[in-house]
């Protein structure tokens, strides 16, 4: 017997529900795994795998998820289009369901030239939208892509992304309404620090109904220092940092060793209880990436704690 | 047009250094338009290659006219026949196509190729040229304002700008277009942001370069040829 996916059942009971990332390592080093899990274990209801984020070559997304599931945490897999095309995909998610993963998060993939293979050919055989009405397919219909039945069970909690903050603006909401059509059942954000332009997003959603017919988890990542905020604001695309938490991490500096941490662990927390409030806002999605120490205080201040036993 | 670049004068030095008999075939058409292969630059490798090996025994010769195309065989036989001897090495300053058509029409003469053929693209200034066409057989774009997402999107996504569009640039470089902007700005110039809600499905890449090579026969003109 298959269990149900406990990210899932959170979001089904209508609890505010937490998650996660989890980089895996560079390499076959599964200690790092084990260790970065113990920190989190308890925390959150569920843990984004990343599959060569940002291009850089790691241990794959799949065997990561799976090594979570063995330690008791339920894993959110997430698949690239850059580095399979369909049959691959797919093959995969056998691979991924027939090991106990249950959820899966679906999207395009960063740049191959961003990672260190730059020299390499990319795939895009079909984008993040076409992969979630495939794999909705498959698992509405226990169909393959091609129409050919699926030998076995096959079932996936189907999520996308979305970036309120990237360009067109008025278009970012329409694409949420697509991935929703496409079949995505849960929603992961990109990192929000403009609240209100993220407040104005969440209204286009409201009066379109679209938080009706989906989950949505906001992105959180906690600024470590002001050298890291000035840089994703200006390196990072559709990343948006107002000036004025920009300052907050400036003042932050200049009172000392270890207080633009503190400032930037305080910021993400204040921002998580404002979120709560957004209607519409099912969970929160901690990016607290090569931080996941961090994950429990900032679940923890964020009165976030005790995580449903469902 | 396809859109080609000289190879550098160093690599082209480096294929034609052990030859006696050297010639520099021209292209009359899209090499020509590029200002990078046609009469002028056939001419003007020319006058490098003698510069250089000026102390040698060597033999140079350059031909094109502005009416050569190397991708039809006819042009190509139309030169071989003006070789009074064959050549050791040819040099083909026409695109991909046009080496390998010079390359079955001298057989036995290594050939060369002097320019890199990049992309299938437009004219857009002198001298400034830009990608428009991947060639994948099945064009879709009567649903993306007239631009084309599988050749200007660096992901050559179907369905909208992925969450790097930033500024009307595309995220692998800020001197790239995003594509999806500039679908999005026509459509909505045309009044028909509407289509931006379709989900346009999964596309059949066996048109493309993924259904293996592909070929052409426009079987009226084939008969006509026979009739003749
Ligand atoms: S859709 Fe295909 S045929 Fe049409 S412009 Fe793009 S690559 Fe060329
Ligand atoms: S930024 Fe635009 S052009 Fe670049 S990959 Fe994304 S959608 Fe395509």
């Amino acid at each position: 017997m298959h269990q149900e996916s406990n990210l899932k059942k959170v979001l089904d009971s209508g609890k505010f529900a937490v998650t996660c990332e989890l980089g895996p390592p560079k390499g076959t080093d599964l200690d790092v795994v084990k260790e970065k899990a113990s920190l989190i274990k308890g925390y959150v209801d569920a843990v984004n795998v990343t599959d060569n984020q940002t291009a850089i070559v790691r241990l794959s997304s799949i065997a990561t998820s799976h090594i979570l599931h063995d330690l008791g945490i339920d894993p959110i897999m997430q698949m690239v289009c850059r580095d399979r095309n369909r049959i691959a995909m797919q093959s995969d998610l056998f691979g991924a369901y027939s090991l106990g993963i249950k959820n899966l998060l679906c999207l395009s993939g960063d740049h191959q030239t961003f990672g260190n293979h730059p020299e390499s050919k990319n795939v895009f055989d079909i984008d993040s939208i076409q992969q979630l009405s495939m794999i909705n397919k498959m698992k509405n219909e226990k169909k393959a892509y091609c129409g050919e039945e699926i030998e076995g069970d096959f079932d996936m909690f189907l999520g996308g992304a979305s970036n309120p903050f990237g360009d067109p603006y008025e278009f970012r909401v329409i694409r949420l309404a697509k991935k929703i059509n496409a079949g995505a059942k849960f929603i992961q954000t990109q990192c929000i620090y403009d609240m209100d332009k993220f407040e104005d997003f969440m209204k286009m959603v409201r009066d379109m109904g679209l938080h009706k017919k989906t989950y949505i988890l906001a992105g959180v990542l906690p600024l470590k220092s002001f050298g890291m905020a000035k840089y994703m604001k200006n390196n990072v695309a559709g990343v948006q940092i107002p000036d004025e938490l920009l300052n907050r991490m400036k003042t932050a500096k200049a009172a000392g060793k270890g207080m633009s941490a503190k400032e930037g662990i305080k910021i993400c927390v204040e921002q998580i209880k404002r979120l709560r409030n957004i209607e519409g806002v099912h969970g929160v999605h901690v990016m607290a990436i090569e931080w996941e120490k961090k994950v429990p205080q900032i679940v923890e201040e964020a009165g976030l704690l005790p995580r449903p036993e469902l | 047009m396809i859109v080609v670049k000289r190879k550098p004068i160093k690599e082209i030095l480096e294929f034609v250094k052990n030859s006696k008999n050297i010639l520099i075939a021209g292209c009359g058409t899209c090499a020509a338009v590029c200002l990078e292969g046609g009469e002028k630059e056939a001419a003007e490798i020319k006058g490098l290659l003698n510069l250089h090996f000026k102390n040698e025994d060597k033999n140079i010769s350059a031909l094109c006219d502005s009416a050569v195309r190397l991708c039809d065989p006819e042009f190509v036989k139309d030169i071989k026949l003006k070789c009074n001897v064959l050549p050791d090495v040819i040099i083909s300053l026409g695109c991909g196509a046009g080496v390998q058509m010079v390359s079955d029409i001298f057989e036995s003469v290594p050939v060369f190729p002097g320019i890199n053929t990049t992309f299938l693209g437009t004219n857009d200034e002198l001298g400034v040229f830009s990608e428009k066409c991947q060639g994948c057989g099945e064009c879709i774009l009567d649903k993306t304002g007239g631009i084309c997402p599988v050749s200007r999107c660096s992901k050559s996504l179907l369905n909208g700008p992925c969450g790097g569009s930033s500024d009307g640039k595309c995220e692998v470089d800020d001197t790239i277009d995003c594509a999806w902007q500039l679908i999005f700005d026509r459509l909505k110039t045309m009044n028909m942001l509407d289509k931006m809600q379709e989900i346009i499905p999964v596309k059949d890449w066996r048109t493309s370069r993924d259904g293996g090579v592909r070929a052409m026969v426009k079987e009226e003109a084939v008969i006509d040829k026979n009739e003749e």
